[in-house]
């Protein structure tokens, strides 16, 4: 039981990056009832263009220093992907049969990794990514990832600004509204579209930041890269309950201890030697996303929508 | 409604599932006997088959482009009387699926008389019968994993090889694993070592011929784990790593997840050295593992290319031919395949007073057990398994941001 600290400090970290992905599936989901699967590649942009803004500045600014800017480059980067993809690729489906814009979102996601693939300058293989290098030494054996502190700084970060965001000014009352009931909401004149676009833009800044909390962990980012990370961060999503933001964050960081817990100790267990280590870890990540909607289908903190058509 | 969204997904997926497996077979195949050219030339088809993208592109490219290299050397100096060589260079994305669509495809074709590739042994696995219903001979530069050439009881002592047509210039990880072991225990002194792989056919089969061999040496092994492939975090395996109170670690896999893996080891605090075997000597391993992998090993097949009196004409024709991409590990090896096959069909024609023979590819998987020259990686030729009988090995080490050849031998078990 001694790793126990380790292991929660990098499960949080892991869960914390998944969380911020998460938020992109649940807003999204939460306004038009579309899952984007999309979403992890538009985290490998947001990875590009921090990637991109890192390039041009001279190296001999510290990364701390360039650090704002290359969350800068990334958030346009994914934003404007992000809403492009709304306004010409979802927009024109909205009333059209779900399984259509479903269908896209995967469409789009393949198209973005071979866009990044084919364009960006030697995106065949990995991009070696900025890190800050040692670790910070805590208590005993406990090690702080300098990469990680910054996603353990930024998650709560975010999560807090989306949060007041939400409750207390207008256009977070007009998502909360457009959530509800779309069609009122437009009655009661609330731009709806631009809501969407709105929800679209702030899971991609959202996604950025992920992005360049990835790169720092890693070191290296790829035009994979998303698709792990998006289809992890959708199950965080679902299990915190899809729709809730707060959900998200939670469903991502119990997903992350559970991983990592999951590599630790699974294989101390009797019997359960074979079962254990890293190559497990998806298993009983997803093992856990069943335990948990067999009990509330709506997912740890999601409400019951069956009254929504 | 709330049941709808996962409805859809399973919809989607299997929709996906569909589509890609539709990809590869929608290009009409060019049957038919092998083309004359105008000059009353055979124009004859070497297949290639690489993973020409995705994240070991950096290999593959290499493998495609020493290939063609060899081609045209072939017919620059007219290597065999009356036919001119071409490539057909597929991608298998390092997918087994997509290589034994890839083999169909080049079985069909007929002008293709010999294929060089896959990279990964998974691949390979999925490639062999095909090649062998249609008698196509295939020369890997890359494959280790034994149970290819061996059969799949190799490791009770029952060698038997499955496939008549598979040959390889690349030794196997029998003594690839084998010799890392050694090297761990006899030079580096490591007596506590951490057992990773990635769950692939070549990653499996070198990990456990490591362990084995270390064991036997009197070595411990202190931990094993396994990874998933396109996965980057691995710091749950790195800190099990560093709790054990392992002086060292062992990784059977590719680079992208072995420089991760290094790099996450590290970070720990444990700064222990990571080995792996060729799958790992890329200078992109270099660029993944971050800052603090001086002193990570790997071994290699073969001598270093750069230092081989045989490989310089090599090297030099592949500058001037202006690849976009280097040979990186494999370049020689797949110039040697290359040529192998060129030999045996050198062979084939010579024996039939001068012409391609109506059904050539039977008698280009006899000559092949003939083959016999001096390569860019040293003398070329194959045992009664399609096996190299070159076992020259490498250790290469990381020093200030390249990799360094320390050690080459001979193995000799």
């Amino acid at each position: 039981m001694h790793e126990l600290p380790q292991v929660l400090v990098s499960g949080i970290a892991l869960g914390a990056l998944y969380g911020l992905i998460a938020i992109g599936y649940t807003m999204v989901y939460g306004i038009v009832q579309l899952i984007n699967f999309a979403h992890g590649e538009i985290v490998m942009i947001g990875a590009f263009g921090a990637l991109t803004i890192h390039l041009w500045l001279p190296d001999t600014i510290p990364l701390a220093a360039t650090l704002p800017l290359m969350l800068l480059g990334g958030v346009i980067a994914s934003v404007t992907v992000a809403g492009a993809a709304e306004r010409f690729a979802y927009r024109p489906l909205r009333n059209a049969p779900r399984l259509a814009p479903l269908i896209t979102t995967i469409g789009l996601s393949i198209a973005l990794q071979q866009i990044v693939w084919a364009f960006y300058p030697d995106a065949k293989k990995s991009r070696s990514f900025p890190q800050f290098g040692d670790a910070f030494q805590l208590a005993g054996n406990l090690r702080l990832q300098r990469d990680d502190l910054f996603v353990l700084i930024a998650a709560p970060l975010c999560m807090l600004a989306l949060g007041i965001f939400v409750a207390k000014s207008r256009t977070g009352r007009a998502m909360q509204a457009t959530a509800q009931d779309p069609d009122t909401a437009r009655l009661m004149g609330i731009n709806t579209d631009r809501i969407i676009v709105l929800a679209f833009a702030i899971g991609g800044a959202f996604a950025a930041v992920a992005a360049v909390a990835q790169g720092l962990r890693a070191g290296q980012i790829n035009f994979e890269m998303g698709f792990v990370l998006g289809l992890k961060a959708f199950t965080a999503a679902v299990l915190g309950g899809i729709g809730n933001i707060y959900g998200a964050m939670l469903g991502g960081v119990l997903l992350g201890i559970g991983e990592i817990a999951s590599v630790t100790y699974i294989q101390h267990i009797p019997g359960m030697h074979q079962l254990g280590g890293g190559g497990w870890k998806d298993v009983w990540a997803f093992a856990m996303l069943i335990a948990v909607l067999l009990v509330r289908p709506q997912g740890l903190l999601g409400e019951r929508v069956a009254d929504r058509a | 409604m709330r049941h709808r969204p996962f409805l859809l997904l399973t919809t989607t997926l299997t929709t996906c599932a569909l589509a890609l497996s539709a990809c590869g077979s929608r290009d009409p195949q060019k049957a038919g006997d092998a083309a004359g050219d105008a000059a009353g030339k055979t124009v004859v088809a070497i297949g290639v088959d690489a993973p020409l993208t995705g994240s070991v592109s950096a290999i593959g490219q290499g493998i495609k482009n020493s290939v063609d290299l060899a081609v045209r050397t072939a017919n620059k100096y007219g290597e065999v009387k009356g036919i001119t060589f071409k490539t057909v260079a597929l991608d298998d994305q390092a997918v087994p699926g997509t290589g034994q669509q890839n083999a169909a495809k080049l079985a069909a074709d007929k002008t293709v008389l010999g294929v060089v590739g896959p990279y990964n042994s998974g691949v390979a696995q999925s490639m062999q019968g095909i090649f062998a219903k249609s008698h196509l001979t295939q020369v890997s530069p890359a494959n280790t994993n034994p149970a290819l050439s061996l059969g799949d009881a190799w490791a009770k002592g029952d060698k038997k090889r499955p496939f008549p047509t598979y040959f390889r210039t690349a030794t196997t990880d029998l003594v690839q694993g084998r010799f890392a072991a050694q090297y761990y225990y006899n030079e580096s002194k490591k007596r506590r070592v951490f057992v990773v792989d990635d769950k692939q056919t070549y990653g499996m089969g070198l990990a456990a011929i490591f362990a084995q061999e270390f064991k036997h040496l009197g070595g411990q092994v202190v931990g094993t784990d396994h990874l998933t492939v396109k996965e980057t975090d691995f710091s749950g395996i790195a800190n099990k790593v560093k709790s054990s109170g392992a002086d060292s670690v062992y990784f059977g896999g590719q680079y992208p997840e072995g420089g991760l893996l290094s790099d996450q080891v590290k970070k720990t605090g444990a700064h222990i050295p990571l080995m792996g075997g060729d799958g790992m000597y890329d200078p992109a391993f270099i660029t993944a593992s971050g800052e603090s992998n001086d002193g990570d090993l790997v071994t290699s097949v073969g001598y270093p290319v750069e230092e081989l009196h045989s490989a310089r004409t090599f090297i030099k024709n592949y500058k001037k031919t202006g690849y976009k991409d280097p040979y990186a590990s494999h370049g020689g090896y797949s110039y040697d395949a290359a040529w192998a096959i060129i030999q045996a069909i050198k062979k084939t024609v010579q024996d039939n007073d001068g012409k391609l023979p109506e059904n050539p590819r039977p008698k280009i998987v006899e000559a092949m057990s003939d083959v016999y020259f001096g390569g860019v990686t040293g003398k070329v030729s194959f045992d009664e398994y399609g096996d190299t009988t070159n076992k020259q090995m490498t250790v290469y080490q990381v020093a200030g941001k390249i990799w360094k050849p320390i050690k080459s031998t001979t193995f000799e078990g």
